[in-house]
This record gives structure tokens, sequence and C-alpha cells, in this order.
């Protein structure tokens, strides 16, 4: 099973990120479970949500405690809260950011784990660009794509375009290729996770 | 030849069962074909204003839906005194489900026969003034303002009466009830806000809206087939006395029924869409004291010792409708006040009529054609 | 057809499939997106012919049913927490009047203090209201509820409520099988309703009775929920051969075979037990889960046969009987009287707390190695440092202050959220 653990604020699309990732892996045939925390609804509030992916049915129920990757939508979150709680040395990390982890004051995190799966990504930048509007849930997802081999970047643009009709899907989709494209050149073709 | 004078008491009126009215224009109950949809048998006060009214309005309301009637009922007096286990006078399709919710089990009808296709069949939702006016409120405004198609009855006798007698917010001021006792400072009721809910329903911009008393019987279906002209959510607010809750003789409840028009207390109107079409005149102003005087509920208000002081206030309530509502033809009405003659002993039951009475009724019925503003 | 959906979404999409006539809406979290789906659907005509009331609360919504079953058509609604405790007066009303009426109830914690998070304070509270209690594990099992819920509300003339946990469930994303039209047309017939306000044959409903007759009346409520005993897994099987899965029926029993430990939960939480349980099978450990479908009417014979064998019965629940103790507990207890199994009672997940594959794992090591008292009611997870300060606090001081928010000071939590 893998566990994915997405933090955000609310109005940045944290929950449709963990839905869309759990409908690119159904999408290739793999059972998957998406669920939110809840505050009341309301935007800027820490938001966290989850996905798991699994070849099995998937019974547990639990937040996620010990994630095998996080996506950080927002990094005014990195150092207010613990967001990386319970990720493991191999643990995948993708933040949305134009600046790297050392830029971000997270050099230390980078200790014991690999290089290669730690990574910053200019997410709402691309969305900005191919969407018009700074939501990077769908650029992240892209982003993270290509960072672990989990789901292919055609099961994100099919999970896209089955939630968002028209030029806000085709937006949406352009932007995750664009991430993908850009995790692509920094890390090469990675491992599947 | 020597001349006898003829008197007729109903000719030319409204009253009920005139055979010499045409026969379009007479009363349901006068009809061999009546519905009876509240049937004999209920156990009703003797002389209960809302056995009364219920009878007209549902048998009117079956008359104009030829039958196609579904009636929804809340809690109350109404409810009780109609099925008595294992007895039931309905003789239409009648579910009673909660005290505060009889105008959404309405529109819940009107939904599901809206659903099927059933637009011949109609709803009334009835309740007395707690479920209506109290509990039932907030069932009340949502079904108005969703535009269900119910035609909703509150038989209004001011208090919880099933239940005791106990204070309602459409008890009146000064009344006594179970909890609003002369006792202390101020007797009866408080002089509140009030909750004007025939107000409150033309505020609601429905497609009817009237008031009506069981002392004009004849006008009371009249605006009940009215009402059935019309689809959505229309409201009758009847005044309904109650011998037993207000202390009244059970053979009083018509004319008090009239003396409450008559003093100007009880608007009687007619509203479409917001706006009042039609008002009741009064016929022959009477100061409230006239009204008050039958009841026990307010006999704290002459002994031990008079209570001009409230009787005014009173009063000024009844002016202050007069005049809001335009209820006199002639407004110097309001300055002369004839006062029918009752004194104290016609509050005990079982007095006789005063003498005087038959002469002031032919006076009553000369005004009548003068000055009747009913559209009927 | 399977999809990944929402759980909210798969049940609109359902409970339109089952071509309810009347559907009255009012909205509490977290079962919004259930009543917002409806509304889409009779918008875009997909749901017709039904008349979707807005009604103005959860009592009007009941009352709106009521009315709306009375007069033959079949009425649905959704609520939560606070929503059930406004409409009931109508829930016992319908029980009473028998309206087969089915409402999806998104389990959530009752207030004070006021919390949205899922547990079954709400529905516990109305175990004895008369109606039907079936509860979900998963999505698609509270998909394949609400079938059978129609099916048998109608046919025993009682309402039911379908319990799914708001937010685990009604806001979980996983795939479920939905049903198509053609199958729910086949499964569920039209409704033929056994009483009915027609001016063709005027009936009374609903009139008072008295000690005569009052008795007989309410042991046919309860007749009619015995029968159920019977119905539910009748249905239940007849929804298998026709959908090709289990769904549903009174109790199911997992790896319980030769259990020495049998955990007792209802709704989702069974996932997660189950998961623990596989785990601690590997290790070597004799022990099952038995899974509670169907609250009410309590399946006493099916628990007492599926527990009667154990060593010890472990009751997880989300709820309890305050000053009282387990809920599901007690039934328990009543099922296994003069059988030997010892049980625990475990109150868990309060609030939405979540019940986590590591508190379980504790949990059941204490259990097996003896060390929680059988008669002592257990809260999981307990802080009991928070809970001791603040019983001082009460002891000490003229005005101590509210209990919660002295608890939440105490806890350091930001109104943010404490990720």
């Amino acid at each position: 099973m893998f566990q994915v653990r997405i933090h955000g604020r609310g109005g940045q699309g944290v929950v449709t990120a963990a839905e869309l990732l759990s409908v690119a892996a159904f999408v290739e045939g793999r059972h998957a479970q998406a669920f939110p925390t809840f505050g009341s609804e309301r935007t800027g509030a820490p938001v966290v949500s989850f996905c798991r992916i699994d070849d099995e049915a998937i019974r547990a129920r639990e937040p996620i405690a010990e994630p095998d990757a996080l996506i950080v939508q927002d990094p005014t979150l990195l150092h207010q809260v613990d967001l990386f709680a319970g990720l493991d040395a191999d643990g995948y990390i993708l933040i949305n950011s134009g600046r790297s982890f050392d830029e971000l004051e997270l050099g230390e995190l980078r200790e014991g784990r690999r290089r290669e799966r730690l990574l910053t990504v200019p997410a709402t930048e691309f969305a900005r660009e191919h969407l018009g509007r700074p939501v990077p849930n769908a650029a992240l997802l892209g982003g993270f794509a290509a960072l672990s081999g989990l789901i292919s970047i055609d099961s994100v643009a099919k999970a896209i375009r089955e939630r968002f009709a028209g030029r806000v899907g085709e937006g949406n989709v352009a932007a995750a290729r664009a991430a993908f494209g850009y995790v692509r050149a920094e890390i090469g073709e990675p491992a599947r996770a | 030849m020597p001349e006898q004078q003829v008197k007729f008491f109903q000719t030319g009126s409204f009253a009920v069962g005139n055979r010499l009215l045409d026969p379009e224009q007479r009363s349901v109950q006068a009809r061999m074909e009546r519905s009876n949809s509240l049937t004999c048998g209920h156990r009703a006060c003797q002389g209960c204003g809302e056995a009364l009214g219920a009878r007209f309005a549902l048998d009117a309301a079956m008359r104009a839906t030829d039958g196609n009637l579904i009636a929804a009922n809340a809690t109350g007096c109404l409810e009780v005194f109609s099925t008595p286990y294992p007895e039931s006078s309905w003789q239409l399709p009648w579910i009673h489900s909660l005290f505060g919710n009889a105008p959404a089990v309405a529109s819940g009808v009107a939904a599901a026969l809206r659903a099927k296709g059933r637009t011949d069949v109609r709803v009334v939702g009835q309740a007395g003034d707690g479920g209506t006016v109290d509990i039932g409120f907030a069932c009340l405004s949502g079904m108005f303002e969703r535009g269900d198609d119910v035609l909703f009855i509150c038989y209004d006798n001011e208090a919880y009466m099933n239940t005791g007698v106990q204070r309602s917010a459409a008890t009146p001021p000064a009344a006594r009830t179970a909890n609003t006792k002369p006792l202390g400072d101020q007797p009866g009721n408080v002089f509140g806000q009030g909750k004007n809910v025939p107000l409150i329903a033309l505020a609601h911009e429905l497609p009817y809206v009237a008031t009506a008393t069981v002392a004009e019987l004849r006008d009371l279906e009249a605006k009940v087939e009215r009402a059935m002209d019309f689809h959505g959510p229309r409201y009758i607010h009847i005044f309904v006395p109650c011998p037993l809750g207000w202390g009244s003789a059970s053979r009083d409840t018509v004319r008090i029924a009239r003396l409450v028009k008559e003093t100007g207390l009880f608007p009687v109107f007619e509203a479409e869409h917001g706006e009042v079409v039609g008002v009741s005149k009064i016929r022959r102003r009477v100061p409230v004291e006239e009204y008050l005087k039958l009841q026990r509920r307010y006999a704290h208000l002459f002994r031990p010792r008079r209570r001009d002081d409230v009787i005014a206030r009173l009063q000024a309530i009844a002016d202050r409708n007069v005049e809001r509502f335009g209820l006199l033809t002639d407004p110097d009405q309001a300055a002369a006040m004839p006062g029918e003659a009752t004194d104290l002993a016609g509050l005990e039951a079982g007095a006789d009529e005063p003498p005087e009475r038959a002469a002031e009724e032919t006076n009553l019925m000369r005004l009548l054609s003068e000055t009747h503003g009913s559209p009927r | 057809m399977l999809e990944q959906i929402e759980g909210s979404a798969a049940v609109a999409r359902t409970v339109a499939r089952c071509r309810p006539e009347v559907v009255a809406a009012y909205p509490i979290s977290p079962q919004t997106h259930i009543v917002e789906g409806l509304s889409d659907l009779v918008r875009t005509g997909e749901l017709e012919p039904c008349e979707y009331m807005m009604v103005e609360s959860e009592f009007a919504a009941m009352s709106a049913c009521i009315g709306a079953s009375a007069a033959g058509a079949r009425a649905y609604t959704a609520t939560a927490s606070q929503g059930l405790l406004y409409m009931a007066e109508a829930l016992f009303n319908a029980s009473g009047l028998g309206f087969p009426i089915v409402m999806t109830l998104a389990n959530r914690a009752i207030g004070a203090p006021i919390n949205i998070w899922n547990d079954h304070s709400d529905s516990m509270s109305q175990r004895d209201s008369g109606w039907i209690q079936l509860y979900a594990e998963t999505n698609q099992e509270a998909v394949d509820l609400h079938l059978q819920a129609f099916k048998l509300a109608e046919r025993v003339s009682l309402p039911v409520m379908v319990c799914m946990d708001g937010f685990i469930l009604t806001h979980a994303y996983e795939e479920v099988d939905l049903p198509a039209q053609e199958q729910v047309d086949e499964f569920l017939p039209t409704y033929e309703p056994r009483q009915v306000l027609d001016p063709a044959e005027p009936v009374t409903i609903g009139a008072m009775v008295g000690p005569e007759a009052f008795s007989e009346v309410k042991y046919l409520m309860h007749a009619k929920q015995m029968q159920a005993l019977d119905e539910i897994p009748s249905i239940a099987s007849e929804f298998s051969d026709r959908f090709g899965r289990d769904s549903g029926g009174l109790v199911r029993p997992y790896r319980t075979d030769d259990a020495e430990t049998i955990v007792v939960a209802l709704g989702s939480v069974l996932g997660t037990i189950e998961d623990v349980v596989d785990e601690l099978r590997a290790g070597g450990a004799r022990i099952g889960a038995l899974g509670v479908k169907c609250f009410r009417p309590y399946p006493l014979d099916e628990v007492r046969e599926a527990l009667g064998g154990a060593e010890r019965v472990v009751v997880i629940e989300k709820a309890f009987a305050v000053g009282a103790g387990g809920i599901v507990g007690q039934n328990v207890r009543l099922a296994l009287s003069g059988l030997p199994p010892r049980v625990h009672d475990v109150v868990a997940g309060l609030g939405g707390r979540p019940i986590t594959r590591q508190s379980l794992l504790g949990l059941f090591d204490d259990v097996l190695a003896d060390r929680l008292e059988p008669r002592q009611l257990h809260f999981l997870d307990l802080n009991r440092e928070l809970v001791e300060r603040e019983l001082e606090r009460m002891q000490k001081g003229r005005r101590p202050g509210p209990h919660a928010e002295n608890i939440l000071r105490d806890l350091g939590v930001v109104a943010a959220g404490s990720h």
C-alpha cells in the first residue's frame, strides 16, 4: 500500500487533489481511497487530505500517520505545522515552491533521505500560466506522477478531465503536464514507487 | 284591510340556511349533498366555535374540490374531539401527525400528489392557534415561503384549550388563562406586541389570505371556496369562541363572534397577493366592553372593581384596527356607539335574553343593507 | 458500474435510482453532498417524477416525509446529529404510524460541545424510536443498504435509517459499483402503500389511542421489528443473488470460527479492525471480528451464536450511555447472558477521534494480557491528565469556567487546525 498525505490551506484544492489522485489510480485498475480531514469550511485554514493506493481492497479508515509521500501545496505551512510527522527515510516530499529545499530552510530534512525523492516545484506558477488561476493542485499531481512514478501522467490527465470540463479541464491538464515535465527534467525517470 | 307588518329577519342577509336566497347562494350546509366532512358524534363542548367553524370550512372546501380533498390536522381540541378512539368523525382522508408540523405534513401530502400527477386532489392543513401561531409557526412560514399548494386554516380560540387553557401568542392582552391569571399588578395576559399571523401571511404575499368569524358563516364558506380558486399557499384565520376556555355561555358563541367584529377588535378582511381587497365593515359599532362582559376571562376587568385603564387600552386596540383597516363605512360611526343592552347578569349561564334584544335585531337588520361592505 | 466516487455522491445517485417521489432536504454537515446531489438529479430530470422540497428544518423534513408517505409516495430524507434530534418527535411519529420512510443518517456526534465529526451518538440516541437501523461498513455497503432499506421498509411498514459514518464514509472517495436503473427496478418494485390518504376511500390516520388499545398498537411495532429479523437476511440474500455481492444482513463474522477473542463493532471502523485482526492472526493470535450490520431490531440470537464460543469479547463502540456504560456493550452482554465469554466495553472514536491501528494493537494487547477490567467502561486513548486537571479545577475556584474551553486551552489547540 502506498500512502500519500497532502497539506495545504482551504481554497487550494487540497481535497480535490487527493480525490483526483485516487481516480488516477482507479483508472489504472488499482484500488484507491481518498478522504480529507475537516475543519469548518473556510478558506485559508490548514487542510489535510489523504490518499491510499493499493492492489488489494483497502479497509483501513484512519488518517495516514505514516505517509510514503507528502505533497505540500502551501509552503507557508512549513514552519507552522509539523507536516513531516511519520514520514520515513524513503519517503517522497513534493513542495509547491519556486525555491529550493535549502532556500526554504529545509536543508536538514534532506539528511538521511533519498535526495531524488525530495523536490520543490513551482506549481502555482504553472497553474497561473496554464489555468489562469493560482490553484496548484493539478500541477502538483503532475509533478508527483513524475517524482514517484506511482501513477502515469496520462491517468492524472484522465482524472482531471473527468472532474473538470472544457477549458478548465484542459488548463489543469496543461499545468499538470508542465509540472510533470519540470520534475522529469530535474530528476530523470524514477524507479516506480 | 288591516295591515300586518311582517318582519323578515333574514331577507337580504347571508344568514345560514336562508331559503329565500337563490339556491346557488345558499350555504353549503343547507344542501342535501353536503359532505359532512366533520360529521356528528364528535365530542366537542356544547357551543364549541371550532367545531362550528371546521364543519363549515371543510364542507365548503369539499364542495369547491368536488370532494377531492385531504386534510392534515395538528394536535389540539379539534383533533382530539373529532377522533375519540375508536371512533372518528372525519369523512374525508385525514391525518394527524404532531402538534407543530401540520403545515409541513400538508406540504408533504401536496408534494406527493404533485409527484403522482394527482392535480385534482387538494390539500387543507388545519390547526388551532397554538399549532399555527406558536409551535407550528416555523413550519407555517416554511410552507408559505416554498409556495406549497396548501390551504391552511387556523381556528383561533386564543389559547391552548386542549391542555387546559394556557396562554398562546394569540391570547389577547388582559385575557385570563390558566397561566395568565389576574394576580399581581398586571391582571391577565400582558399587553405585548401580539403576533398577527394574518398580517404575517400578508407579508408573505400569499395568493389569498382572509380572516373570518363563526358569526358570518356564509362569509366563511365563501372565503374557503374563494381560496380554492387559487393555487399555492393560502391562509384563513377564523375567530372561534370557546365557551369553556373563555367562560362564556355556550349559546353566546355566535354572538361573541359577532361582537368581536363589531367592536373592531378582530378585523375581518380578505387579501390577495399581499393587498387587502375587501373588508367586512362594522354594521353597528360597539364598545369593547360589550364584548368583554360576556366572557369570564375578562371578569377581572369589572370585578371587584372596574379597570377602566385596561379597558381603555383594549378600546385603543380596537380603535386602531378600525382606522387601519377602514372598518367603518361612515367614519362618524366612530363617535356614536350605541351599546347592546347587556348586563352582568348575562354572564351567568342560563340567563334569559334581555327583552330589548328583539327590537335591536330589527335595527341591526335594517342597517345591514345600508352598511354591509362585503362583496358577497 | 464501477466508479471511483465520493460516498455521498454514490448514495445520492443510488437513492435517485430507487425512485423516491418526494425528497425533503435540509442541510447539515456531513450530509450536505447527498441532498445537493439529489437536487441536481431532480433538476436535470434524471430523477423524475420527484418533488424536491427544501424545508425549513429537519423537523419539517421528517414531517413532510410523513405527509408524503401517507399520501402514498415513496419518501426520503437525510440528516445527522443535531438534525436527527430536532426531528426526534417526528421519528417516533413516523414509526408509530408505520410509514416506510427511508433516511440516510450521516453519523455525527451530538453536542454540546458542538462537534461535526463522526461518532454514533446520534443514531444511538434514537435506537428506541422504532426505526430500523442498518450500519454500513463501506460506501459500497451504504449504496447497497439503501436499496435494501426501501424494500425492507415497504415490506414491514416501518421506517429505516441507513447509518454511514460522517466524513469517514460520506466524504471518502472509493470505488463503488453503482447499480443500474434496470437492476434497481427489478429489485425494488413500485411502492404499494398499506394505508393511504385517498379521497376515493377516506381513512383517518393518527387518531388518539387510549389505554384500551395503546399496548396492542405498540406491541405491533415490536412484532414488526421482530419480523424484520427474518426479512433482513432474506432481502440481503435476494440482493446477493441479484447483484453478486454480500451486503447488509444482520451480522457479519470475520475469522471468528476458532477465535478466542472477538471484537464487535458497527460501521466503518470494522475495516481498520479487520486489518488489525489479520495482522494479529499472522502473529498467531486467535482473534476475529463481528460486524453488527443491523442494530435495530437487535439480532440477539445471531450475536449469541457468533460470540458464544469465544473466551472474551471486546466491544468497540462510538457512543455510550452517560452514567450507565456501553450501549452496544449492554446489548452484547444481554445476548451472551448465561454464556462464558468475558465482555469488555470500549468506547472509542468519539467526536471524530481517529481509531488507529496503533491504538487497537495496544488495546488488544491489554485485553489479551488481561489488563482490562471487564466490568469497567474503558475509554480508548483518553487523555487522563487533561480530565484530572479539569476535575481539579472544578473543585477549586469560585468560577472555574466551561469545561470544553478549559480543556482546549490546556491542550493548546489552535483553532486553525492542529496538524
